[in-house]
């Protein structure tokens, strides 16, 4: 009952929303869809107390949804501490985006639609983490996917928000193609697609192979990967990452809620959910922590040179998740988790925070054209500092604690791909804190580039955005240190059986132990990087443009964000406009349209004009047809006797 | 002693003779002025003859020394020929007094045709036959030329007459041969000579060959319908609507009648003249109209096409054909009825009457009603379901492919599908383009007549039985 309300509210918001939003209003809306989410938030408090402080764990049967042969999937919510930790942050994030949204929204005319997406969107992701088994985490999967679009077209009427909403579809089409191929090959190996029953099946089906392709590759591997495919895309990992930024264009509050502290996260969950199948797929396993490595390094990298506040922060995301992945990578799916859990607080604040800054700029995004405000809108001012502090990895905010035990089980892992973790990280980590702190320096310090008349009317956010933020920024500032001892402390007691690692691997374990200098090396990098932005930004502000100058290949190389779009639009984009131009000009205009249906009405017409001109008007040629039609009958006649 | 023959199965006929005199006499005494009077004492007398047949359908005798037949399929065509002149008239009326053309000879004539057809209809001897064509004919070509001060009327109706005469020509010579080589001119008599032969006669199939001819002038089968665009563009609206109606149905009567009876047993050899016939006509229906603008020779094609279609019941010769072809003219009569109906409706504001496609446009803004039924109607032609039309066809392509006829099917099936084209187009123009000027409202009676006819192809669906059930009975006096 308590699940079924957490989950089902947000629904029922959405619904209310969505359908009567033209005669609830505006102000109808916000009360109906903030007060059904905070509900959910609220109830979440006590399910998590339940769960996962006194292991309550259960599974609630809902209602058998598809029974056809032997696939039998139900609704059901599977509630254990993993789905608990979830709960807690998307139903708390989406409760403060809900009231944020009220002040941020307040003069856009489709208020109603904008919060039951929102709550919808909420619904979804709540379905995807409550899922018991892979339909029902497909469902939620494609839910969040299609609210996704739904949000960041919010603002139809712009082209470029159109075309971002697609590219954030279709890219996402490609890892859930991954996704499906992957329940499919589930069912077809574990004849089901309950998890207790596929986590159970496992083991005893290590070392088999399966024919995939033509070859015959390890089973477990096949899937995982299939499976992780999905995660990727979803995730926005090294390759599938190019819808990412730009999904930027939908409204901040969304970008805070879908693209940086949920739905983005998503991979991250269900490579923790299973766990229990990618334990023993080493390969996927290695995988899983090479890609996360990259993406980490790669979007910090772009991450450098970025002027939009918005897509800094993107990018910032990106490699955030980078640093999640290549912990589960290593089997620490525990500090995944908990980097997910601390980053979910202070990238929405983040991304809130600069939501308040552009609000405060009127509209302006680009970084270049800011500056010298900190003392106009010290609030916002704050609560940014927090959050790049907690992103930093600065000691006793929530960063330092995820990403340290993180780093540190990617050293403790004692392996290749581990060490490459370890160090991309570290490398990413510096990033990072230069990046963060030249979107501060930019954007509040120094002269400002604003032009006069944006200047005159910068101003404090009003307290339905402010209070929601200081909700996030108490939790920046001590989700680390509170749930760092319960999450991935000592006493692995608290995640029960919703993790499951090999006793062989021992990253996590290895963490605790490892030496001062793997502990205390992200924070110097980190120091460092933000002395560097201090260098660069606040005392030598000319230098930035002469490094540029300087390394201008490698300059263009990071602004042109590594050129992902221009080869996919190379590799893709093009070639399937060839191939559809092709078969659409000469296979269906000149095909198919020329000798089938436009080749017959031209003929149809031909033969009208011709039959329409044997009326002649002249009597002798009618009496003339009627004589040949009669020796026509005689012919025919003669004939049928001849015969 | 000659026995004085029973005079009580032509009870209608002599009853139209005899009104029609006296409707002439009172043309005469009261000149132009009786013209409305007239117009409808011959729709009453009409509608008394439709009483006087109906109350003796279940009949199947022959008088006149095997002259004349009275029988159930008689009956039933009667029915139709006499609505199909009753309602015409009706239509023709605000015509007449608009164009100044309120002579009573035009009801009188109509009368006439119609008496024409009925014993055309009841003819059982090739002599009664061609005497109620030539007497049908004869006030047909007067009714063309009715608007003798138009070039265009008066040259519809020279061309209709030269043709008709050459086609009764043939249909005489014809029937000369069948006579010399079966010795009878009566149809149970031809029946019974052809059946005695032990082999097949060339004589009499060349005679069928004429026969066939004449008879297909008459419908306007393809290729013997050159007249029909011509005469119907060129001969008064009211008269085209007439000429599209009644003369059609008394002519396939008769077809169906000269075909089933005394040349039933060679059917074998003369399925193959008629399925041309049906294809032809069909298929030339359908592309001749795509090009047309103008609206009276679009549905002159329009007709050539549905004859097709009703001789395709004739070529399956089997009870059922018959049934749907009587189904078919049933529900052929009610939409081209109503058709006609918004066509005389087509005048605008300053009493000029159009007659182009074009004008039609944007008629759905300017008179609704008049636009919805002519869609009822355009679609029912085009035979789309559940209208009426589909109806009518889906009875005779049943027959054909019961028949085992399958390429006319076909055929007719094709033929269908390019013909929707110009219905729909008329469709569009009434509901897509820009609106014409408006039309006046047309007068009460016309307004009556679409009316019924549109409820009637709207809802047949609904009650086709008793239709179905008497279009039965009356196919099976062709087959006894």
């Amino acid at each position: 009952m308590l699940y079924g309300l957490i989950v089902f509210l947000p629904l029922i918001g959405a619904i209310l929303a969505g359908l009567f939003g033209r005669w609830l209003g505006d102000r109808g809306s916000h009360i109906v869809t903030c007060g059904l989410v905070t509900a959910s938030a609220l109830l979440s408090v006590p399910a998590f107390w339940f769960v996962a402080i006194q292991g309550n764990t259960q599974i609630v049967e809902l209602f058998p949804w598809i029974i056809s042969g032997e696939l039998e999937a139900s609704w059901a919510l599977r509630v254990d501490q993993l789905t608990a930790v979830m709960l807690v942050v998307v139903t708390s994030v989406s409760a403060v985006v809900h009231w944020y949204s009220i002040g941020y929204m307040h003069d856009d005319p489709h208020q109603p639609r904008f919060f039951a997406y929102l709550s919808l969107f909420t619904f979804a992701m709540l379905a995807l983490v409550t899922a018991d088994n892979f339909i029902q985490m497909f469902f939620g999967w494609e839910g969040v996917g299609l609210c996704s679009y739904l949000l960041i077209g919010f603002w139809y009427h712009k082209p470029s928000a159109n075309a971002a909403a697609i590219k954030a579809f279709i890219v996402n089409r490609v890892g859930d193609f991954g996704f499906a191929l992957g329940i499919c090959a589930v069912f077809f190996v574990f004849q089901s697609v309950e998890f207790d029953a596929v986590f159970e099946a496992v083991p005893r089906f290590v070392d088999t192979e399966i024919e995939f392709l033509g070859t015959h590759l390890d089973t477990l591997t096949v899937i995982t990967i299939l499976l992780f495919i999905g995660a990727m895309g979803k995730s926005a990992q090294i390759g599938l990452h190019t819808w990412l930024p730009d999904a930027m264009e939908g409204p901040t509050p969304v970008s805070a809620l879908i693209h940086a502290a949920t739905m983005v996260t998503a991979g991250v969950f269900m490579v923790a959910r299973l766990s229990p199948m990618f334990e023993y797929a080493e390969f996927t396993l290695m995988l899983v922590t090479i890609v996360g490595a990259l993406t980490a390094i790669m979007a910090a990298t772009i991450g450098l040179v970025q002027n939009d506040i918005k897509r800094v922060i993107a990018y910032s995301t990106c490699s955030q998740l980078g640093y999640m992945f290549f912990a589960c990578g290593v089997s620490a799916y525990q500090a995944g988790v908990f980097h997910l859990f601390t980053h979910a607080f202070f990238k929405a604040l983040l991304f809130l925070g600069a939501g308040s800054v552009i609000h405060a700029f009127s509209g302006e995004q680009d970084m270049r054209r800011m500056g010298g405000v900190w003392r106009m809108i010290p609030m916002t001012y704050a609560l940014m500092w927090i959050g790049s502090l907690a992103l930093g990895g600065i000691p006793l905010f929530a960063g330092f604690y995820s990403k340290d035990i993180v780093l540190e089980a990617a050293w403790g892992a004692h392996s290749g791909v581990g060490q490459l973790a370890f160090v991309l990280g570290i490398m990413a980590a510096g990033l990072t804190a230069f990046y963060s702190w030249r979107l501060l320096f930019m954007t509040f310090h120094g002269h400002s580039r604003a032009s006069h008349e944006v200047l005159h009317h910068v101003h404090e956010s009003p307290p339905v955005m402010i209070v929601p933020l200081l909700f996030l920024a108490a939790g920046a500032v001590f989700a680390g240190m509170l749930f760092a001892p319960l999450f991935v402390g000592d006493n692995h007691g608290f995640w029960g059986d919703s993790i499951f690692v090999l006793a062989s691997h021992t990253a996590l374990e290895e963490a605790h132990h490892a030496p001062l200098w793997v502990k205390l090396l992200p924070l110097v990098v980190a120091v460092t990087g933000i002395g560097t932005a201090y260098w660069m930004y606040i005392a030598r502000p000319e230098l930035p443009a002469r490094l540029a100058e300087q390394h201008r290949e490698l300059y263009r190389f990071f602004l042109n964000k590594w050129y992902w779009d221009e080869l996919y639009d190379i590799l893709f984009v093009r070639s399937a406009r060839a191939i559809g131009t092709f078969f659409w000009k000469k296979g269906d205009e000149a095909t198919i349209d020329g000798y089938g249906p436009n080749g017959v009405a031209s003929r149809v017409l031909d033969i009208a004009r011709r039959a329409a001109r044997l009326q002649t008007g002249y009597v002798y040629h009618y009496a003339f047809v009627m004589l040949i039609g009669v020796v026509a009958f005689v012919t025919w006649y003669l004939f049928i006797v001849g015969m | 002693m000659i026995e004085f023959p029973d005079i009580s199965p032509a009870i209608t006929e002599l009853w139209l003779a005899i009104a029609a005199m006296a409707l002439l006499l009172i043309g005469v005494v009261r000149g132009d002025r009786a013209t409305r009077m007239v117009v409808w004492l011959s729709v009453g007398v009409l509608a008394v003859a439709i009483w006087l047949v109906w109350s003796d359908a279940d009949t199947s005798v022959v008088t006149f020394s095997g002259l004349f037949v009275a029988d159930r399929f008689a009956a039933f065509a009667k029915v139709l020929v006499l609505l199909g002149s009753a309602l015409a008239l009706v239509l023709s009326l605000e015509f007449l007094e608009r164009e100044r053309l309120e002579r009573p000879e035009f009801p009188v004539l109509v009368v006439l045709a119609t008496l024409g057809m009925m014993i055309m209809i009841a003819a059982n001897d090739l002599l009664s036959l061609y005497v109620g064509l030539e007497l049908q004919s004869l006030s047909l070509y007067v009714l063309a030329a009715f608007n003798r001060d138009s070039e265009k009327s008066t040259e519809s109706g020279l061309k209709y007459f030269v043709l008709g005469a050459l086609a009764s020509g043939i249909l005489l010579y014809g029937a000369t041969l069948v006579y010399g080589f079966t010795g009878s001119t009566s149809f149970t008599g031809i029946a019974g000579a052809l059946a005695a032969q032990e082999e097949r006669s060339i004589g009499v199939l060349f005679g069928l060959a004429f026969v066939t001819a004449g008879l297909a002038f008459k419908v306007a089968a393809v290729p013997f319908h050159m007249w029909t665009p011509d005469v119907y563009e060129g001969a008064p609206t009211p008269v085209t609507a007439f000429f599209s109606l009644a003369p059609k149905v008394a002519a396939l009567a008769l077809f169906m009648r000269v075909m089933l009876g005394p040349f039933g047993g060679i059917a074998d050899d003369w399925v193959g003249i008629i399925g041309l016939l049906a294809a032809t006509s069909m298929v030339l229906g359908a592309f001749a109209a795509i090009g047309q603008t103008n609206i009276k020779r679009l549905m002159a094609y329009s007709s050539i096409g549905h004859v097709g279609y009703a001789l395709m019941g004739l070529a399956a010769h089997s009870p059922g054909g018959v049934r749907g072809t009587l189904v078919y003219l049933t529900i052929y009569l009610a939409m081209n009825l109503g058709a006609w109906g918004v066509i005389l409706s087509m005048r605008r504001t300053d009493g000029k009457l159009v007659e182009n496609v074009e004008d039609l446009a944007g008629m759905a803004r300017t008179r609704p009603f008049l636009a919805a039924a002519m869609a009822i109607f355009m679609f029912s032609l085009a035979g789309v379901p559940p209208l009426a039309g589909f109806f009518g066809k889906f009875y005779v392509f049943f027959a054909a492919v019961d028949a085992g006829l399958y390429l006319l099917a076909v055929i007719g099936v094709l033929a269908t599908v390019v013909g929707s084209y110009y219905y729909l187009r008329i469709v569009k123009v009434m509901y897509f383009d820009e609106p014409a000027p408006a039309f006046l409202q047309p007068a009460g009676a016309t307004i009556a007549v679409i009316a019924v006819t549109a409820i009637f192809t709207l809802l047949f669906f609904l009650f086709p039985a008793p239709f179905v059930a008497e279009a039965h009975l009356a196919s099976l006096a062709l087959f006894p």
